[in-house]
Protein backbone atom coordinates (compact mmCIF):
# COMPACT_ATOMS: atom_id res chain seq x y z
CA UNK A 1 0.00 0.00 0.00
CA UNK A 2 0.96 3.76 -0.88
CA UNK A 3 -1.43 5.34 0.86
CA UNK A 4 -0.31 6.42 4.52
CA UNK A 5 -2.10 8.56 7.12
CA UNK A 6 -5.20 9.71 4.58
CA UNK A 7 -7.34 11.76 6.12
CA UNK A 8 -11.79 10.85 5.72
CA UNK A 9 -14.00 13.38 7.13
CA UNK A 10 -12.91 13.12 10.66
CA UNK A 11 -16.28 13.07 11.74
CA UNK A 12 -16.78 9.47 12.75
CA UNK A 13 -19.34 6.69 11.05
CA UNK A 14 -22.89 7.77 11.09
CA UNK A 15 -25.52 5.14 11.63
CA UNK A 16 -27.61 4.36 8.40
CA UNK A 17 -30.43 5.89 10.96
CA UNK A 18 -28.64 9.00 10.75
CA UNK A 19 -28.19 9.56 6.86
CA UNK A 20 -30.04 11.65 4.51
CA UNK A 21 -32.01 9.04 2.10
CA UNK A 22 -29.62 9.83 -0.31
CA UNK A 23 -26.73 8.46 1.45
CA UNK A 24 -28.14 5.97 3.39
CA UNK A 25 -28.42 4.22 -0.08
CA UNK A 26 -25.26 5.27 -1.26
CA UNK A 27 -24.06 2.95 1.66
CA UNK A 28 -26.40 0.66 1.61
CA UNK A 29 -25.15 -0.04 -1.65
CA UNK A 30 -21.55 -0.62 -0.22
CA UNK A 31 -22.58 -2.91 2.61
CA UNK A 32 -23.94 -4.85 -0.25
CA UNK A 33 -20.94 -5.01 -1.73
CA UNK A 34 -21.69 -2.92 -4.76
CA UNK A 35 -19.93 -0.95 -6.67
CA UNK A 36 -20.12 3.35 -6.79
CA UNK A 37 -18.77 4.21 -10.46
CA UNK A 38 -18.26 7.90 -11.48
CA UNK A 39 -21.45 8.89 -12.28
CA UNK A 40 -23.16 7.76 -9.53
CA UNK A 41 -24.18 9.82 -6.29
CA UNK A 42 -21.50 9.78 -3.32
CA UNK A 43 -20.84 11.96 -0.37
CA UNK A 44 -18.42 14.62 -0.55
CA UNK A 45 -16.28 13.19 1.80
CA UNK A 46 -15.94 9.80 0.17
CA UNK A 47 -15.13 11.80 -3.13
CA UNK A 48 -12.11 13.69 -1.57
CA UNK A 49 -10.99 11.13 0.76
CA UNK A 50 -10.91 8.69 -2.32
CA UNK A 51 -8.97 11.69 -4.35
CA UNK A 52 -5.97 11.87 -1.01
CA UNK A 53 -6.01 7.96 -1.46
CA UNK A 54 -5.71 7.29 -5.28
CA UNK A 55 -3.53 10.75 -5.42
CA UNK A 56 -1.00 9.55 -2.86
CA UNK A 57 -1.03 5.99 -4.00
CA UNK A 58 -0.41 7.89 -7.98
CA UNK A 59 2.38 9.74 -6.84
CA UNK A 60 3.96 6.72 -5.13
CA UNK A 61 4.20 5.28 -8.42
CA UNK A 62 5.65 8.21 -10.10
CA UNK A 63 8.39 8.79 -7.38
CA UNK A 64 9.01 5.16 -6.95
CA UNK A 65 10.57 4.91 -10.24
CA UNK A 66 14.02 6.91 -8.66
CA UNK A 67 14.76 4.79 -6.22
CA UNK A 68 14.77 1.94 -9.15
CA UNK A 69 16.04 3.84 -11.82
CA UNK A 70 19.09 4.63 -9.57
CA UNK A 71 20.15 0.83 -10.25
CA UNK A 72 19.41 0.86 -14.15
CA UNK A 73 22.58 2.40 -15.68
CA UNK A 74 24.14 -0.13 -13.10
CA UNK A 75 22.38 -3.35 -13.02
CA UNK A 76 24.78 -5.97 -13.15
CA UNK A 77 23.42 -8.02 -16.30
CA UNK A 78 21.34 -7.14 -19.78
CA UNK A 79 18.57 -9.75 -18.08
CA UNK A 80 18.53 -7.79 -14.67
CA UNK A 81 18.48 -4.13 -16.82
CA UNK A 82 15.64 -5.57 -18.94
CA UNK A 83 13.64 -6.88 -16.03
CA UNK A 84 14.59 -3.51 -13.73
CA UNK A 85 13.32 -1.52 -16.77
CA UNK A 86 10.39 -3.23 -17.69
CA UNK A 87 9.35 -2.96 -13.80
CA UNK A 88 9.88 0.60 -13.59
CA UNK A 89 7.71 1.14 -16.61
CA UNK A 90 5.05 -0.76 -15.13
CA UNK A 91 5.43 1.70 -11.93
CA UNK A 92 4.96 4.35 -14.46
CA UNK A 93 1.87 3.03 -16.37
CA UNK A 94 0.25 2.25 -12.70
CA UNK A 95 0.43 6.06 -12.10
CA UNK A 96 -0.93 6.26 -15.49
CA UNK A 97 -3.78 4.14 -14.70
CA UNK A 98 -4.57 5.65 -10.76
CA UNK A 99 -4.25 9.26 -12.29
CA UNK A 100 -7.27 7.99 -14.81
CA UNK A 101 -9.01 7.15 -11.43
CA UNK A 102 -8.82 9.97 -10.04
CA UNK A 103 -9.41 12.12 -12.95
CA UNK A 104 -12.76 9.99 -12.84
CA UNK A 105 -13.43 11.91 -9.18
CA UNK A 106 -13.62 15.34 -10.53
CA UNK A 107 -9.65 16.53 -10.43
CA UNK A 108 -7.02 16.56 -13.00
CA UNK A 109 -3.44 14.85 -13.53
CA UNK A 110 -2.02 18.50 -13.61
CA UNK A 111 -3.86 19.36 -10.55
CA UNK A 112 -2.69 16.45 -8.68
CA UNK A 113 1.07 16.61 -9.78
CA UNK A 114 1.10 20.51 -8.49
CA UNK A 115 0.00 19.43 -5.68
CA UNK A 116 2.66 16.68 -4.95
CA UNK A 117 5.46 19.56 -6.59
CA UNK A 118 4.52 21.64 -4.15
CA UNK A 119 4.32 19.32 -1.13
CA UNK A 120 0.41 19.32 -0.64
CA UNK A 121 0.51 16.11 -1.38
CA UNK A 122 2.44 13.03 -0.12
CA UNK A 123 4.04 9.89 -1.72
CA UNK A 124 4.80 6.93 0.27
CA UNK A 125 7.65 7.48 3.19
CA UNK A 126 9.36 4.19 1.71
CA UNK A 127 10.45 6.26 -1.42
CA UNK A 128 12.58 8.59 0.87
CA UNK A 129 14.97 5.97 1.83
CA UNK A 130 18.18 5.56 -0.31
CA UNK A 131 19.04 2.61 -2.83
CA UNK A 132 22.70 1.96 -2.20
CA UNK A 133 23.39 -1.69 -3.54
CA UNK A 134 22.40 -3.86 -6.06
CA UNK A 135 21.13 -6.17 -3.39
CA UNK A 136 18.73 -2.63 -2.68
CA UNK A 137 17.02 -3.88 -5.75
CA UNK A 138 16.17 -7.09 -4.32
CA UNK A 139 14.90 -5.88 -1.06
CA UNK A 140 12.47 -3.17 -2.71
CA UNK A 141 10.80 -5.93 -4.40
CA UNK A 142 11.17 -8.00 -2.00
CA UNK A 143 9.78 -6.15 0.73
CA UNK A 144 8.20 -2.72 -0.75
CA UNK A 145 6.25 -4.60 -3.20
CA UNK A 146 5.70 -7.47 -0.73
CA UNK A 147 4.04 -5.00 1.63
CA UNK A 148 2.31 -2.75 -0.88
CA UNK A 149 0.66 -5.78 -2.57
CA UNK A 150 -0.33 -6.99 1.46
CA UNK A 151 -3.24 -3.53 1.10
CA UNK A 152 -3.79 -3.76 -2.63
CA UNK A 153 -4.71 -7.16 -3.11
CA UNK A 154 -8.07 -6.36 -0.32
CA UNK A 155 -8.43 -3.25 -2.55
CA UNK A 156 -9.27 -5.08 -5.83
CA UNK A 157 -12.54 -5.67 -3.69
CA UNK A 158 -12.60 -1.86 -2.95
CA UNK A 159 -16.16 0.20 -3.39
CA UNK A 160 -15.17 2.24 -6.09
CA UNK A 161 -15.20 0.91 -9.67
CA UNK A 162 -12.14 2.21 -11.01
CA UNK A 163 -9.67 2.25 -8.57
CA UNK A 164 -10.99 -1.31 -7.58
CA UNK A 165 -10.31 -2.08 -12.05
CA UNK A 166 -7.04 -0.54 -11.49
CA UNK A 167 -6.12 -2.43 -8.53
CA UNK A 168 -6.90 -5.84 -10.48
CA UNK A 169 -4.15 -4.75 -12.97
CA UNK A 170 -1.49 -3.45 -10.59
CA UNK A 171 -1.94 -6.58 -8.55
CA UNK A 172 -0.90 -9.06 -11.83
CA UNK A 173 1.97 -6.74 -12.02
CA UNK A 174 3.49 -5.96 -8.42
CA UNK A 175 3.51 -9.64 -7.96
CA UNK A 176 5.17 -10.81 -10.68
CA UNK A 177 7.89 -7.85 -9.21
CA UNK A 178 7.60 -9.09 -5.99
CA UNK A 179 8.71 -12.90 -7.12
CA UNK A 180 11.84 -10.66 -8.87
CA UNK A 181 12.95 -9.07 -6.05
CA UNK A 182 12.98 -12.29 -3.97
CA UNK A 183 14.87 -13.90 -6.71
CA UNK A 184 17.51 -11.48 -6.76
CA UNK A 185 17.53 -11.88 -3.05
CA UNK A 186 18.05 -15.62 -3.64
CA UNK A 187 21.24 -15.02 -6.01
CA UNK A 188 22.88 -12.64 -3.86
CA UNK A 189 22.32 -14.98 -0.16
CA UNK A 190 23.89 -17.73 -2.88
CA UNK A 191 26.72 -15.92 -4.24
CA UNK A 192 30.13 -14.65 -2.88
CA UNK A 193 30.76 -13.11 0.62
CA UNK A 194 29.98 -9.91 -0.60
CA UNK A 195 27.09 -10.72 -1.93
CA UNK A 196 25.09 -12.02 1.06
CA UNK A 197 26.76 -9.24 2.71
CA UNK A 198 24.95 -6.78 0.86
CA UNK A 199 21.89 -8.98 0.84
CA UNK A 200 21.84 -8.82 4.83
CA UNK A 201 22.73 -4.78 4.97
CA UNK A 202 19.73 -4.49 2.61
CA UNK A 203 17.27 -6.18 4.85
CA UNK A 204 18.66 -4.32 7.98
CA UNK A 205 18.33 -1.12 6.36
CA UNK A 206 14.62 -1.65 4.20
CA UNK A 207 13.07 -4.02 7.36
CA UNK A 208 11.72 -0.68 9.22
CA UNK A 209 10.84 1.19 6.62
CA UNK A 210 8.80 -1.46 5.31
CA UNK A 211 6.61 -2.14 9.04
CA UNK A 212 6.11 2.13 8.34
CA UNK A 213 4.39 1.85 4.89
CA UNK A 214 1.71 0.38 6.71
CA UNK A 215 1.20 3.61 8.65
CA UNK A 216 0.89 4.03 12.26
CA UNK A 217 -1.61 1.85 14.50
CA UNK A 218 -5.24 3.16 13.20
CA UNK A 219 -7.51 0.89 15.32
CA UNK A 220 -8.71 3.84 17.39
CA UNK A 221 -8.51 6.02 14.34
CA UNK A 222 -11.99 7.94 13.24
CA UNK A 223 -10.77 8.50 9.77
CA UNK A 224 -9.68 4.74 9.37
CA UNK A 225 -13.04 3.75 11.06
CA UNK A 226 -14.75 6.03 8.07
CA UNK A 227 -12.57 4.75 5.34
CA UNK A 228 -13.37 1.45 6.51
CA UNK A 229 -16.93 1.65 6.25
CA UNK A 230 -16.30 3.19 2.88
CA UNK A 231 -14.87 0.06 1.86
CA UNK A 232 -11.96 2.37 0.25
CA UNK A 233 -9.74 0.94 3.77
CA UNK A 234 -10.53 -3.02 4.10
CA UNK A 235 -8.00 -3.66 6.90
CA UNK A 236 -6.45 -1.76 9.90
CA UNK A 237 -2.84 -1.04 9.41
CA UNK A 238 -1.91 -3.64 12.50
CA UNK A 239 -3.39 -6.46 10.81
CA UNK A 240 -1.69 -5.88 7.52
CA UNK A 241 1.44 -5.17 9.52
CA UNK A 242 1.31 -8.30 10.87
CA UNK A 243 0.54 -10.18 7.72
CA UNK A 244 3.42 -9.36 6.42
CA UNK A 245 5.54 -9.64 9.15
CA UNK A 246 4.00 -13.55 9.14
CA UNK A 247 4.43 -13.75 5.62
CA UNK A 248 8.24 -12.69 5.74
CA UNK A 249 9.79 -13.77 8.44
CA UNK A 250 9.76 -17.67 6.94
CA UNK A 251 11.01 -16.29 3.87
CA UNK A 252 13.82 -14.51 5.52
CA UNK A 253 14.31 -17.57 6.88
CA UNK A 254 14.49 -19.58 4.23
CA UNK A 255 17.05 -16.86 2.60
CA UNK A 256 18.88 -17.59 5.82
CA UNK A 257 18.87 -13.28 6.95
CA UNK A 258 18.51 -12.42 9.87
CA UNK A 259 15.40 -10.32 10.33
CA UNK A 260 17.39 -7.18 12.33
CA UNK A 261 14.75 -7.09 15.44
CA UNK A 262 16.07 -8.95 18.38
CA UNK A 263 12.70 -9.15 19.93
CA UNK A 264 11.32 -11.12 16.91
CA UNK A 265 9.73 -14.15 18.07
CA UNK A 266 6.83 -16.33 17.25
CA UNK A 267 3.97 -16.29 19.80
CA UNK A 268 1.85 -19.79 19.42
CA UNK A 269 -1.18 -18.20 21.58
CA UNK A 270 -1.86 -15.32 19.33
CA UNK A 271 -0.19 -17.91 16.09
CA UNK A 272 1.70 -14.65 15.25
CA UNK A 273 5.01 -13.11 15.42
CA UNK A 274 5.83 -10.97 18.30
CA UNK A 275 7.39 -8.23 16.47
CA UNK A 276 9.23 -4.44 17.46
CA UNK A 277 7.34 -1.79 16.09
CA UNK A 278 9.30 0.66 13.96
CA UNK A 279 10.49 4.21 15.05
CA UNK A 280 7.55 6.32 14.89
CA UNK A 281 9.23 9.45 15.12
CA UNK A 282 11.63 9.08 12.76
CA UNK A 283 8.32 8.25 10.53
CA UNK A 284 7.12 11.50 11.52
CA UNK A 285 10.22 13.04 10.44
CA UNK A 286 9.90 11.16 6.97
CA UNK A 287 6.27 12.51 6.37
CA UNK A 288 7.55 15.99 7.10
CA UNK A 289 10.01 15.70 4.54
CA UNK A 290 12.93 15.00 6.29
CA UNK A 291 13.72 11.73 4.89
CA UNK A 292 17.56 10.39 3.79
CA UNK A 293 16.38 11.33 0.07
CA UNK A 294 13.51 13.18 0.35
CA UNK A 295 15.18 16.80 -0.86
CA UNK A 296 16.42 14.57 -3.84
CA UNK A 297 13.31 12.93 -4.77
CA UNK A 298 11.60 16.40 -4.54
CA UNK A 299 14.42 17.85 -6.56
CA UNK A 300 14.09 15.12 -9.46
CA UNK A 301 10.38 15.36 -9.66
CA UNK A 302 10.78 19.53 -9.42
CA UNK A 303 13.35 19.42 -12.24
CA UNK A 304 11.29 16.85 -14.63
CA UNK A 305 8.56 19.33 -14.64
CA UNK A 306 10.41 22.66 -14.63
CA UNK A 307 12.66 21.02 -17.72
CA UNK A 308 9.44 19.55 -19.29
CA UNK A 309 7.60 22.60 -19.51
CA UNK A 310 8.61 23.68 -23.56
CA UNK A 311 7.80 19.65 -24.53
CA UNK A 312 4.64 20.23 -22.84
CA UNK A 313 3.74 23.08 -24.44
CA UNK A 314 5.07 22.73 -27.70
CA UNK A 315 3.35 19.30 -28.29
CA UNK A 316 0.23 21.41 -27.30
CA UNK A 317 1.04 24.65 -29.34
CA UNK A 318 1.57 21.95 -32.04
CA UNK A 319 -2.10 20.04 -31.75
CA UNK A 320 -3.60 22.88 -31.75
CA UNK A 321 -2.16 23.96 -34.68
CA UNK A 322 -3.23 20.58 -36.13
CA UNK A 323 -6.37 20.97 -35.19
CA UNK A 324 -6.66 24.60 -36.97
CA UNK A 325 -5.33 23.72 -40.32
CA UNK A 326 -7.89 20.64 -40.18
CA UNK A 327 -10.56 22.72 -39.64
CA UNK A 328 -9.40 25.35 -42.29
CA UNK A 329 -9.74 22.93 -44.60
CA UNK A 330 -12.56 21.85 -43.99
CA UNK B 1 40.81 -7.14 -38.40
CA UNK B 2 39.02 -9.45 -36.31
CA UNK B 3 36.52 -11.48 -37.72
CA UNK B 4 33.97 -9.03 -40.29
CA UNK B 5 31.22 -11.00 -38.93
CA UNK B 6 31.94 -11.09 -35.00
CA UNK B 7 32.92 -7.38 -35.25
CA UNK B 8 29.79 -6.45 -37.44
CA UNK B 9 27.28 -8.22 -35.09
CA UNK B 10 29.02 -6.09 -32.31
CA UNK B 11 28.68 -3.15 -34.21
CA UNK B 12 24.84 -3.89 -34.34
CA UNK B 13 24.79 -4.71 -30.58
CA UNK B 14 27.04 -1.84 -29.23
CA UNK B 15 24.49 0.20 -30.61
CA UNK B 16 21.89 -0.76 -29.51
CA UNK B 17 23.55 -1.27 -26.18
CA UNK B 18 24.65 2.43 -25.40
CA UNK B 19 21.79 3.94 -26.72
CA UNK B 20 19.45 2.09 -24.32
CA UNK B 21 21.84 3.29 -21.49
CA UNK B 22 21.55 6.80 -22.51
CA UNK B 23 17.93 6.33 -23.45
CA UNK B 24 17.48 4.64 -19.72
CA UNK B 25 19.60 7.43 -18.00
CA UNK B 26 16.05 9.28 -18.54
CA UNK B 27 14.09 6.99 -15.95
CA UNK B 28 11.55 8.81 -13.48
CA UNK B 29 12.67 12.42 -14.88
CA UNK B 30 10.67 13.05 -18.34
CA UNK B 31 8.52 15.96 -19.50
CA UNK B 32 5.59 14.14 -18.93
CA UNK B 33 4.10 10.57 -17.98
CA UNK B 34 3.76 9.18 -21.23
CA UNK B 35 7.12 9.69 -21.76
CA UNK B 36 8.58 8.16 -19.10
CA UNK B 37 6.42 5.25 -20.12
CA UNK B 38 7.41 5.78 -24.06
CA UNK B 39 11.30 6.02 -23.06
CA UNK B 40 11.55 3.05 -20.85
CA UNK B 41 9.84 0.77 -23.38
CA UNK B 42 12.40 2.01 -26.13
CA UNK B 43 15.41 1.36 -24.37
CA UNK B 44 14.12 -1.89 -23.46
CA UNK B 45 13.40 -3.34 -26.93
CA UNK B 46 16.90 -1.74 -27.54
CA UNK B 47 18.16 -3.83 -24.32
CA UNK B 48 16.62 -7.14 -25.87
CA UNK B 49 18.03 -6.57 -29.17
CA UNK B 50 21.64 -6.08 -27.49
CA UNK B 51 20.72 -9.59 -25.82
CA UNK B 52 20.01 -11.23 -29.33
CA UNK B 53 23.20 -9.62 -31.13
CA UNK B 54 25.74 -9.73 -28.71
CA UNK B 55 24.97 -13.38 -28.11
CA UNK B 56 25.04 -14.02 -31.68
CA UNK B 57 28.84 -12.77 -31.28
CA UNK B 58 29.46 -14.48 -28.23
CA UNK B 59 28.50 -17.43 -30.47
CA UNK B 60 30.18 -16.53 -33.86
CA UNK B 61 33.39 -15.77 -31.96
CA UNK B 62 33.27 -19.44 -30.14
CA UNK B 63 35.51 -18.22 -27.11
CA UNK B 64 32.99 -18.80 -24.96
CA UNK B 65 31.83 -14.95 -24.08
CA UNK B 66 27.92 -14.40 -23.78
CA UNK B 67 26.36 -10.71 -24.39
CA UNK B 68 27.09 -10.33 -20.80
CA UNK B 69 30.47 -10.99 -21.03
CA UNK B 70 30.64 -8.80 -24.32
CA UNK B 71 28.78 -5.68 -23.09
CA UNK B 72 30.38 -5.45 -19.18
CA UNK B 73 33.95 -7.14 -19.90
CA UNK B 74 35.25 -4.76 -23.22
CA UNK B 75 36.86 -1.58 -22.79
CA UNK B 76 36.29 1.26 -25.13
CA UNK B 77 38.42 0.18 -27.88
CA UNK B 78 36.63 -2.58 -28.37
CA UNK B 79 33.49 -1.06 -28.99
CA UNK B 80 31.52 -0.68 -32.31
CA UNK B 81 29.00 1.93 -32.11
CA UNK B 82 28.62 4.76 -33.88
CA UNK B 83 29.19 7.97 -32.20
CA UNK B 84 26.12 9.42 -32.34
CA UNK B 85 24.30 6.97 -30.00
CA UNK B 86 27.07 7.78 -27.21
CA UNK B 87 26.75 11.47 -27.03
CA UNK B 88 25.11 13.14 -24.07
CA UNK B 89 20.95 13.00 -23.67
CA UNK B 90 20.97 17.13 -23.63
CA UNK B 91 17.49 18.06 -23.22
CA UNK B 92 14.45 16.41 -24.12
CA UNK B 93 14.85 17.90 -27.91
CA UNK B 94 18.32 16.15 -27.69
CA UNK B 95 16.92 12.80 -27.15
CA UNK B 96 14.56 12.85 -28.89
CA UNK B 97 16.09 14.32 -32.70
CA UNK B 98 19.29 11.40 -31.24
CA UNK B 99 16.86 8.90 -31.20
CA UNK B 100 15.06 9.82 -34.70
CA UNK B 101 18.00 9.87 -36.57
CA UNK B 102 19.37 6.72 -35.02
CA UNK B 103 15.60 5.45 -35.56
CA UNK B 104 15.56 6.16 -39.22
CA UNK B 105 18.57 4.47 -40.03
CA UNK B 106 17.92 2.00 -38.06
CA UNK B 107 14.84 1.04 -39.59
CA UNK B 108 16.58 1.18 -43.14
CA UNK B 109 19.12 -0.91 -42.21
CA UNK B 110 17.37 -3.58 -40.64
CA UNK B 111 14.79 -3.97 -43.06
CA UNK B 112 17.81 -4.83 -45.62
CA UNK B 113 19.05 -7.44 -43.01
CA UNK B 114 15.67 -9.10 -42.97
CA UNK B 115 17.17 -10.61 -46.32
CA UNK B 116 20.25 -11.56 -44.88
CA UNK B 117 22.06 -15.00 -46.04
CA UNK B 118 22.13 -15.36 -42.79
CA UNK B 119 19.42 -16.96 -40.94
CA UNK B 120 20.02 -15.64 -37.52
CA UNK B 121 21.03 -12.43 -38.79
CA UNK B 122 17.42 -12.58 -40.31
CA UNK B 123 15.39 -13.69 -37.55
CA UNK B 124 17.36 -11.10 -35.09
CA UNK B 125 16.16 -8.11 -38.03
CA UNK B 126 12.77 -9.42 -38.26
CA UNK B 127 11.90 -9.29 -34.43
CA UNK B 128 13.90 -5.74 -34.23
CA UNK B 129 12.22 -4.41 -37.08
CA UNK B 130 8.92 -4.55 -35.90
CA UNK B 131 9.91 -2.44 -32.49
CA UNK B 132 12.09 0.00 -34.24
CA UNK B 133 8.88 0.68 -36.59
CA UNK B 134 7.21 1.93 -34.17
CA UNK B 135 10.01 3.66 -32.33
CA UNK B 136 10.44 5.25 -35.37
CA UNK B 137 6.72 6.39 -35.74
CA UNK B 138 7.05 7.95 -32.06
CA UNK B 139 9.76 9.67 -32.80
CA UNK B 140 8.75 10.95 -35.97
CA UNK B 141 5.75 12.60 -34.72
CA UNK B 142 7.60 13.63 -31.62
CA UNK B 143 10.22 15.75 -33.91
CA UNK B 144 7.59 17.17 -35.96
CA UNK B 145 5.48 18.09 -32.57
CA UNK B 146 7.97 19.97 -31.16
CA UNK B 147 9.83 21.33 -33.89
CA UNK B 148 6.09 22.96 -35.40
CA UNK B 149 5.41 23.87 -32.11
CA UNK B 150 5.89 26.92 -29.86
CA UNK B 151 8.70 29.17 -30.65
CA UNK B 152 10.98 27.70 -27.77
CA UNK B 153 10.79 23.99 -29.00
CA UNK B 154 11.44 24.92 -32.51
CA UNK B 155 14.55 26.74 -31.67
CA UNK B 156 15.33 23.64 -29.30
CA UNK B 157 14.84 21.04 -32.05
CA UNK B 158 17.23 23.13 -34.54
CA UNK B 159 19.96 23.18 -31.73
CA UNK B 160 19.47 19.63 -31.72
CA UNK B 161 19.84 19.16 -35.06
CA UNK B 162 23.09 21.18 -35.79
CA UNK B 163 24.44 19.36 -32.92
CA UNK B 164 23.99 16.12 -34.24
CA UNK B 165 24.27 16.53 -37.82
CA UNK B 166 27.46 15.74 -37.86
CA UNK B 167 27.27 12.34 -36.87
CA UNK B 168 24.70 11.38 -39.53
CA UNK B 169 27.39 10.33 -41.77
CA UNK B 170 29.29 7.74 -40.15
CA UNK B 171 26.08 5.48 -40.26
CA UNK B 172 26.74 5.36 -44.02
CA UNK B 173 30.12 4.72 -44.06
CA UNK B 174 31.36 1.56 -45.57
CA UNK B 175 34.51 0.09 -44.69
CA UNK B 176 36.59 -3.33 -44.90
CA UNK B 177 33.98 -4.90 -42.19
CA UNK B 178 30.87 -3.65 -44.37
CA UNK B 179 32.82 -4.85 -48.01
CA UNK B 180 32.90 -8.31 -46.46
CA UNK B 181 29.14 -8.98 -44.79
CA UNK B 182 28.50 -7.48 -48.46
CA UNK B 183 29.99 -9.80 -49.99
CA UNK B 184 28.63 -12.63 -48.57
CA UNK B 185 25.23 -11.30 -48.46
CA UNK B 186 24.76 -10.94 -44.63
CA UNK B 187 24.64 -7.10 -44.72
CA UNK B 188 23.49 -4.36 -47.06
CA UNK B 189 25.72 -1.80 -48.46
CA UNK B 190 25.29 0.82 -45.88
CA UNK B 191 26.24 3.79 -48.36
CA UNK B 192 22.82 2.33 -50.45
CA UNK B 193 20.59 3.30 -47.79
CA UNK B 194 21.46 7.03 -47.62
CA UNK B 195 18.88 8.13 -50.24
CA UNK B 196 16.21 7.03 -48.73
CA UNK B 197 17.24 8.15 -45.33
CA UNK B 198 17.85 11.80 -46.90
CA UNK B 199 14.58 11.66 -48.20
CA UNK B 200 12.91 10.57 -44.95
CA UNK B 201 15.10 13.52 -43.35
CA UNK B 202 13.87 16.03 -45.61
CA UNK B 203 10.13 15.14 -45.62
CA UNK B 204 9.96 14.97 -41.70
CA UNK B 205 11.85 18.66 -41.31
CA UNK B 206 9.91 20.21 -43.62
CA UNK B 207 6.77 19.22 -41.32
CA UNK B 208 8.68 20.03 -38.54
CA UNK B 209 9.79 23.81 -40.35
CA UNK B 210 13.09 22.85 -38.92
CA UNK B 211 16.36 23.61 -42.06
CA UNK B 212 18.71 21.01 -42.67
CA UNK B 213 21.95 22.23 -41.93
CA UNK B 214 24.85 22.62 -44.53
CA UNK B 215 27.83 20.60 -44.85
CA UNK B 216 28.85 17.43 -45.45
CA UNK B 217 31.56 17.03 -42.78
CA UNK B 218 30.97 13.42 -40.91
CA UNK B 219 32.51 12.57 -37.41
CA UNK B 220 33.52 8.74 -37.51
CA UNK B 221 35.90 6.81 -35.13
CA UNK B 222 32.88 5.11 -33.16
CA UNK B 223 32.17 1.95 -35.57
CA UNK B 224 35.89 1.09 -36.38
CA UNK B 225 36.44 1.65 -33.00
CA UNK B 226 39.62 3.48 -33.47
CA UNK B 227 38.33 6.91 -31.64
CA UNK B 228 35.57 7.32 -29.79
CA UNK B 229 33.90 10.47 -27.43
CA UNK B 230 35.52 11.08 -24.58
CA UNK B 231 31.88 10.18 -23.22
CA UNK B 232 31.77 6.24 -23.90
CA UNK B 233 34.24 5.96 -21.18
CA UNK B 234 32.01 7.45 -18.83
CA UNK B 235 28.90 5.17 -19.63
CA UNK B 236 31.40 2.41 -19.12
CA UNK B 237 32.49 3.21 -16.12
CA UNK B 238 28.68 3.19 -14.89
CA UNK B 239 27.38 0.64 -16.49
CA UNK B 240 30.44 -2.03 -16.36
CA UNK B 241 31.27 -1.19 -12.44
CA UNK B 242 29.81 -3.72 -10.91
CA UNK B 243 30.93 -6.54 -12.66
CA UNK B 244 34.32 -5.47 -12.77
CA UNK B 245 33.96 -4.59 -8.91
CA UNK B 246 32.60 -8.20 -7.92
CA UNK B 247 34.35 -10.12 -11.03
CA UNK B 248 33.53 -13.63 -9.29
CA UNK B 249 29.92 -13.08 -8.55
CA UNK B 250 27.00 -14.07 -10.75
CA UNK B 251 23.97 -12.03 -10.31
Amino acid sequence: MYAQMIKSTGKGVKSLDEMDPEERAFQERINAGGKIEPKDWMPEGYRKTLIRQIGQHAHSEIVGQLPEGNWITRAPTLERKAILLAKVQDEAGHGLYLYCAAETLGVSRDQLTRDLLTGRMKYSSIFNYPTLTWADMGAVGWLVDGAAIMNQVPLQRTSYGPYARAMVRICKEESFHQRQGFDIMMKMVNGTEAQRRMAQDALNRFWYPSLMMFGPSDAESVHSAQSMAWKIKMNTNDELRQKFVDQTVPQAEYLGLTVPDEHLKWNETRGHYDFSEPDWDEFFDVLQGNGPCSTDRMEARNMAWDEGRWVREGLLAHAEKKRARKMAAE
Amino acid sequence: MSDPLFEFLCRMGDNTLVLGHRVSEWCGVAPVLEEDIALANTALDLIGQTTLWLNLAGEVEGKGRDADALAFRRDVWDFHNVLLVEQPNGDFGQTIMRQFLFDAWHRGYLTALTGSSHTQVAAIAEKSLKEVTYHLERTTDTVIGLGDGTEESHKRMQSALDRLYPYIGEMFFKDAVDEAMISEGIAPDPTSLRAAFDSLLDEVLAKATLTRPDGTFAHKGGKSGQRHSEHLGHILAQMQWLQRAYPDATW
